[in-house]
C-alpha cells in the first residue's frame, strides 16, 4: 500500500450514471488486476473504495457508478484536480490458477476490474471469453474495449433490448477451464451455481479503512475469517461460505 | 527525558502518542508503512479469552465528521494472540505494548489478563469495561461502578502490570465510575470509548449497521471526550489517557491540558494510516508555537 496524490487527466460519462476517470500518479503499489484504491474526498469522512479498471506505469483508470454523495462528488471533478489515494489495496485476481481458456463474468459496475484482468490473461497467451451483464441497453459499457483486447465478448441485458436477454448465467459458453467474476452478490451466487469449474469471485463490503486495520469488512470462509479489504476482495470458489 | 516524553504508570514513553485499540490491529500491518517504534506505544486489538468473529456486516456507517462501527470485538482469542500475533509484533516493535482486554464475565477478564501478565512484551493491561456483562443481564460492566470495580479487583489480583481501565462515555456520571475503579486499585483510566450511535438508510428504511447500533467515533466526539477527560482527571489521582476524535497535534495538547498524561489516536488511523507518525513529527512545531518546553509540564494545565 502507498498513499499518493494523483492528478485527474480525464473524467467522462460512459452512460447516464457510469463514469471513466484516468488518473496520473505513482502506481508502483499495484501488482495484480482486481486490486482497488481508496479515495479521500473533501468534506466526506470515510474514503471511497473503488476497483481499478486498468493501470500502467504512468497512471490508472477507474470506472465508477454514481450511487451516493462520494461518487457524485467524484463525477463533478475536472482534469487537473488532485485526489489523495491509498493504492495497491487488496489481493487481486491470481491468473496463475487459470488454464488455457478463461471465462470472465461481469455484472454492471463489476465489469471494470475484469478489463485489466482480460488484458493480463491475453498477454499471458490465454483464450478469453467475456460475458458482460447489464440491466438495460442504455447501461452497456466497455463491450468494444474488451473486444479490442482480443476477447470473445457476449453482452446480456435484463430488458432484452441489447445482446442476449437475461443474466450472465444465461449466456455461459459451453467450454472454459476457469472463471473470474465480479458483480452484485445475487449475481455471484447465481454464477456459483451455474459454473462447473473452479474460479475466483470479487466481493464488495462497506469498509472503514480499506487496508486491514479495522475489521469492518470481515467474512467467514472455509479457511477462517477473512477481511474483504486485505485478504480479499477476491476469494476462491472453494473457500466461500455463501449466506442464504 | 526528551521534551516529548512522559511517564505512564511508571513506564517511560518517548512521546504520549498511542494508537487506540481496534484501529491498529496487532501493529505489524502499520509497520509495513512506517517504523512504528516512533510511537509512545500502541494498544492492540481488543482481545478476549475465546476467538470471536464479531457482528454480522455491514459493520461500518459514515457520519458527518465521524463513523460508526459495530465490529463486535473480532479477535483470534488470547491464546492465538500470544502464539501468533505477538511474536510477529516483536519483530517490528521493540517497546512495551499495551494489551487491550475485553470479557463477558469477571472470570473471563481475569483469565485473559493472567495469560497476558506472563509476557514481558506487555507493558500495561488496558481493560475495556464496555462489554455486556453476561452474568449481569447483559448490561455493560462500564455503566455500573460496582461491576466496573469488580473487574478491576479481579484483574489486579492476577497481574503485577499496571491496569488501565478504559471507560465507556455512555453513562450518566463518568466520575463515579472512574472513582470506583481507582478505589478498586486501578493504576490508570483511559477514556473515552465510542458513543452509542445509529444511522438509517433512506432507500431501504433500515439501519445501515446490521447490528442496528454501533460506536460513534471520529473528530465529532472530540469536545465530549475532552470534557470527560477534564472531569475525570480532576477527580482521580491516577494517570488518565485521553482519547476520542484526536487527529492533530493541537488536539493532543488540548487533551493534555485537560488532564491527559498520554493520548490515544483511533479513527484517524483508518482515514490516514500515517496519522500517528504525522502527529509525532508535528508536535515540536506546535509546542514551539504555544511556548511549551516539555509536554510533561502541561498535563492538567487547566484548572
Amino acid at each position: 500500500m502507498k498513499q499518493c496524490i494523483f492528478t485527474i487527466e480525464k473524467n467522462i460519462a460512459l452512460t447516464e450514471s457510469v463514469f471513466e476517470m484516468r488518473l496520473l500518479g505513482d502506481t508502483s503499489a499495484f501488482s495484480r488486476p482486481g486490486q482497488f484504491l481508496n479515495i479521500r474526498l473533501e468534506g466526506l469522512f470515510l474514503r471511497r473504495p473503488i476497483s481499478v479498471c486498468d493501470y500502467d506505469e504512468n497512471g490508472l483508470t477507474i470506472v465508477y457508478k454514481v450511487v451516493g454523495m462520494g461518487t457524485a462528488q467524484l463525477s463533478r471533478m475536472h482534469p487537473g484536480e488532485t485526489l489523495d489515494l491509498l493504492t495497491g489495496l487488496g489481493n487481486g485476481y491470481d491468473t496463475a490458477k487459470c488454464g488455457d481458456h478463461a471465462l470472465l463474468l461481469g455484472g454492471g459496475v463489476g465489469v471494470p476490474p475484469l478489463y485489466g484482468l482480460c488484458k493480463t490473461l491475453i498477454a499471458e497467451g490465454k483464450q478469453v471469453s467475456v460475458v458482460l451483464g447489464f440491466n438495460t441497453k442504455e447501461e452497456v459499457f466497455y463491450e468494444n474495449e474488451f473486444r479490442a483486447l482480443g476477447a470473445d465478448v457476449t453482452v446480456t441485458t435484463v430488458d432484452g433490448l441489447y445482446g442476449i436477454k437475461g443474466f450472465v448465467t444465461d449466456a455461459l459458453p459451453e467450454r472454459y477451464d476457469y472463471f473470474f467474476t465480479c458483480g452484485p452478490e445475487p449475481m455471484l451466487k447465481a454464477v456459483d451455481k451455474a459454473t462447473a469449474t473452479s474460479g475466483q469471485f470479487s466481493f464488495e463490503e462497506r469498509m472503514g479503512c480499506g487496508f486491514g486495520a479495522c475489521m469492518g469488512c470481515s467474512c467467514k470462509t472455509v479457511t477462517g475469517f477473512k477481511r474483504i479489504c486485505k485478504d480479499g476482495p477476491v476469494l476462491e470458489k472453494e473457500e466461500i461460505l455463501w449466506e442464504s | 527525558m526528551g521534551k516529548l516524553s512522559v511517564e505512564l504508570c511508571g513506564i517511560p514513553l518517548d512521546n504520549p502518542i498511542i494508537p487506540a485499540s481496534g484501529t491498529f490491529g496487532y501493529g505489524y500491518e502499520f509497520a509495513e508503512l512506517y517504523d512504528i517504534n516512533c510511537l509512545g506505544t500502541f494498544s492492540f486489538k481488543g482481545t478476549t479469552l475465546h476467538p470471536r468473529f464479531g457482528n454480522p456486516t455491514p459493520r461500518i456507517a459514515e457520519c458527518t465528521a465521524g463513523m460508526i462501527n459495530a465490529v463486535g470485538l473480532q479477535n483470534p482469542g488470547v491464546d492465538a494472540v500470544i502464539a501468533e500475533e505477538l511474536p510477529k509484533l516483536a519483530k517490528v516493535f521493540h517497546k512495551p505494548v499495551m494489551a487491550n482486554v475485553s470479557g463477558f464475565s469477571v472470570e473471563e477478564y481475569a483469565e485473559t489478563c493472567k495469560k497476558l501478565d506472563e509476557l514481558s512484551q506487555v507493558g500495561w493491561l488496558e481493560v475495556n469495561v464496555s462489554c455486556p456483562n453476561v452474568h449481569g443481564g447483559g448490561m455493560s460492566f462500564g455503566v455500573d461502578p460496582v461491576a466496573a470495580a469488580s473487574v478491576v479487583k479481579a484483574v489486579k489480583a492476577v497481574t503485577t502490570k499496571p491496569v488501565i481501565v478504559k471507560l465507556s462515555p455512555n453513562v450518566t456520571d463518568i466520575v463515579a465510575i472512574a472513582k470506583a475503579c481507582e478505589d478498586a486499585g486501578a493504576d490508570g483510566i483511559s477514556l473515552i470509548n465510542t458513543l452509542l450511535g445509529m444511522r438509517i438508510d433512506l432507500r431501504t428504511r433500515k439501519p445501515i449497521i446490521a447490528n442496528k447500533m454501533g460506536g460513534f467515533s471520529g473528530p465529532a466526539i472530540f469536545p465530549v471526550a475532552l470534557r470527560m477527560v477534564y472531569q475525570v482527571a480532576h477527580a482521580v489521582s491516577i494517570p488518565v489517557i485521553g482519547m476520542g476524535g484526536v487527529q492533530s497535534s493541537e488536539d493532543v495538547i488540548e487533551m493534555m491540558l485537560a488532564g491527559a498524561t498520554a493520548v490515544e489516536v483511533g479513527t484517524a488511523n483508518l482515514i490516514d494510516p500515517f496519522a500517528c507518525k504525522k502527529i509525532i513529527d508535528d508536535l515540536p512545531r506546535v509546542m514551539q508555537r504555544y511556548h511549551i518546553a516539555s509536554l510533561a509540564d502541561i498535563i492538567k494545565g487547566v484548572d
